[in-house]
């Protein structure tokens, strides 16, 4: 049985004018113990309002508009904020947020913070027995456990940081994990040490699965076995990350290769291709494929024409065109 | 860059922060020179002295001790250094009045030049300084800078350099905030910048992938000191110093072994 499942979730916000505007259509995944699914797409495309969807926390104005979400086979859709936060946060579903800056509160030291976190969770646990919880997990991820504990988020740097958020975030042992541009505040070598360290607790079955989402396409190769390439509110194309990233089928994803950059003997002259033009507006009804406006090779009916999605090359694209 | 008469030339610039044992040495003792119309990138991980760097050239930090000087001379004074000397900051939600319209914005950059063009062609610089950045004018009419993207809000931080067409430009870390795609864009924008004011323009990044792409020269800093330069080429195909080698092998790259899993 599939440990996370998403099916045809589509969400949606509610203006102050009761104008809907569905910022995810139509969305269906499933991930089994173990797997690592990456989401790309540029900034805007909801990828940060799946991550709400995923987590069942509908708070307004983002509204659901249809489908459904199950962890383990348990739904987790049509529940009160504060049932999500007590019983699904944390346990069944955690988040890794992007910035650890806006994440901890910075009049409460770490295990302040931790603390508050479990006693949210667990009803009569003293605190005493909390810190040795807390002292183990950070031990186990090779912190400086003592220091970090007793300090005030301004007295560690940012990448430190990032590291007792994810560690506090786990602490519950969460079956998957949804990380939302977990290091895009941070330089590459603190980059590099954040992600050893997530795939860390992977490894130690500390959560079985993970979402990782974010924009830097060869940041996702390293860490997914799935990428799922988002564009307005629908994913453009689902495969492994050998299918999708070098052997890109739908237009977009191909565009979104060549605006990538590296560091690389004849990248200098090969020049990154921006995509023209912005992302549709979402609060209008779009006809035919969304990315039709800015697509190279778009043909006329494109713009007539809902593109459905449809197996191409062993993987799942949604444009008519694609080979 | 041989025969062109340095921008910017630093002999044992030294600045610290702090007194006694809590002393932070932020620049210890380098030396370099910027030469005209060149594009150097300043590149190393958080807290290597980049950022106070930038702020020295912009005279927003004056420097402990050592030499530091502009065209020659030292800097005089900040409205003079800012006529020809401008910057690009990572963050474009900061550097704009929540308050005030965007184009109101763009207008009052006009104040800092010595002497304040018609109204007339104070309009008509600003839409030509918009289109350079392909948005169109209409567009941004009474908007707000909360109403735009980040990537269109960088483009009006850029469209402010296009306006005051200063000759050196410091841009540090100007696509950390925005994705793939529009880092591509800002990126064209920076050398249509370079080509039509004939700018120096010092470029700040923990990208060494991105400073590869954009620069005639690389300064790898570590630790408040520069551990290495060179042209692009020697810095990332033959690095010499360990520190560089680090920054090259901590980027994420499609074909490269990365992390282990």
């Amino acid at each position: 049985m599939p440990i996370f499942e998403v099916d045809n979730l589509s969400l949606h916000y509610l203006t102050r004018f009761g104008d809907k505007v569905p910022a995810v259509s139509g969305v269906s995944f499933s991930m089994e113990k173990g797997e690592v699914l990456g989401i790309a797409g540029e900034s805007g495309c909801g990828k940060s309002t799946l991550v709400n969807g995923c987590m069942g926390l509908f708070i307004p104005p983002l509204n659901p508009t249809s489908g459904d979400v199950r962890v383990a086979g348990e739904s987790i859709m049509g529940r009160t904020p504060k049932d999500i936060r007590k019983n699904v946060l944390g346990r069944k579903v955690a988040m890794i947020p992007q910035g650890a800056f806006n994440s901890l509160n910075p009049t409460r030291k770490i295990k302040d913070l931790a603390a508050d976190m479990v006693a949210s969770h667990e009803q009569g646990v003293n605190k005493k027995e909390i810190y040795n919880r807390l002292r183990e997990r950070f031990d186990l991820i090779g912190m400086d456990t003592e220091t970090v504990l007793n300090a005030y988020p301004i007295q560690l740097t940012a990448g430190t940081r990032q590291r007792c958020v994810i560690g506090i975030s786990t602490l519950l042992n969460p079956q998957v994990v949804i990380a939302d541009e977990p290091t895009s505040a941070l330089d590459v070598s603190t980059q590099k040490s954040v992600i050893k360290m997530i795939f860390d607790l992977l490894e130690k079955g500390i959560f079985s699965s993970m979402i990782f989402i974010t924009h830097e396409l060869p940041l996702l190769r390293h860490v997914a076995d799935r990428i799922a390439v988002m564009y307005a509110g629908e994913f453009a194309e689902v495969g492994t990350t050998q299918q999708v990233i070098f052997d890109s089928r739908h237009p977009y994803t191909k565009a979104l290769m060549g605006a990538m950059l590296s560091a690389e003997p004849g990248q200098k002259q090969k020049k990154p291709t921006a995509i023209e033009g912005a992302p549709p507006n979402l609060a209008k009804p779009i006809v035919g494929c969304r990315f039709a406006e800015r697509c190279p090779v778009a043909r006329p009916d494109c713009k007539t024409t809902t593109q459905v999605m449809r197996m191409v090359g062993g993987r799942e694209v949604r444009c008519a065109y694609a080979e | 860059m041989p025969n062109k008469t340095d921008v910017f030339i630093a002999k044992n610039l030294t600045c610290t922060f702090g007194h006694g044992k809590k002393m932070v040495k932020a620049i210890d003792d380098i030396a370099f020179t910027i030469a005209d119309q060149e594009i150097v990138s300043l590149v190393g991980g958080s807290a290597c002295g980049k950022s106070v760097l930038a702020k020295i050239m912009l005279d927003l930090i004056i420097p402990t001790s050592g030499t530091f000087l502009y065209n020659g001379a030292p800097i005089k004074d900040q409205r003079s250094h800012w006529r020809e000397v401008q910057p690009v900051f990572q963050d474009p939600f900061s550097c704009f009045n929540q308050f005030f319209t965007i184009r109101s914005q763009l207008k009052s950059s006009f104040g800092i030049l010595k002497e304040k063009p018609s109204k007339k062609e104070m309009e008509e610089r600003v839409d030509q300084a918009l289109l350079a950045v392909n948005i169109k004018p209409p567009e941004i009419e009474d908007k707000y800078p909360f109403e735009l993207s980040g990537g269109q809000m960088q483009r009006m931080l850029l469209a402010r350099i296009f306006i005051l067409r200063p000759k050196v430009l410091i841009a540090d870390e100007p696509t950390s905030m925005v994705d793939a795609c529009v880092r591509a864009n800002i990126l064209d924008y920076l050398m249509k910048l370079k080509e039509e004011l004939k700018m120096t323009i010092v470029f700040i990044t923990h990208d060494i992938g991105l400073a590869y792409y954009v620069s005639d020269r690389l300064f790898i800093m570590h630790k408040g000191k520069i551990v290495e330069q060179g042209t692009p080429d020697e810095v990332t195909l033959t690095p010499k110093n360990e520190h560089t080698r680090i920054l090259l092998d901590d980027i994420p790259d499609i074909h490269k072994q990365w992390i282990v899993r």
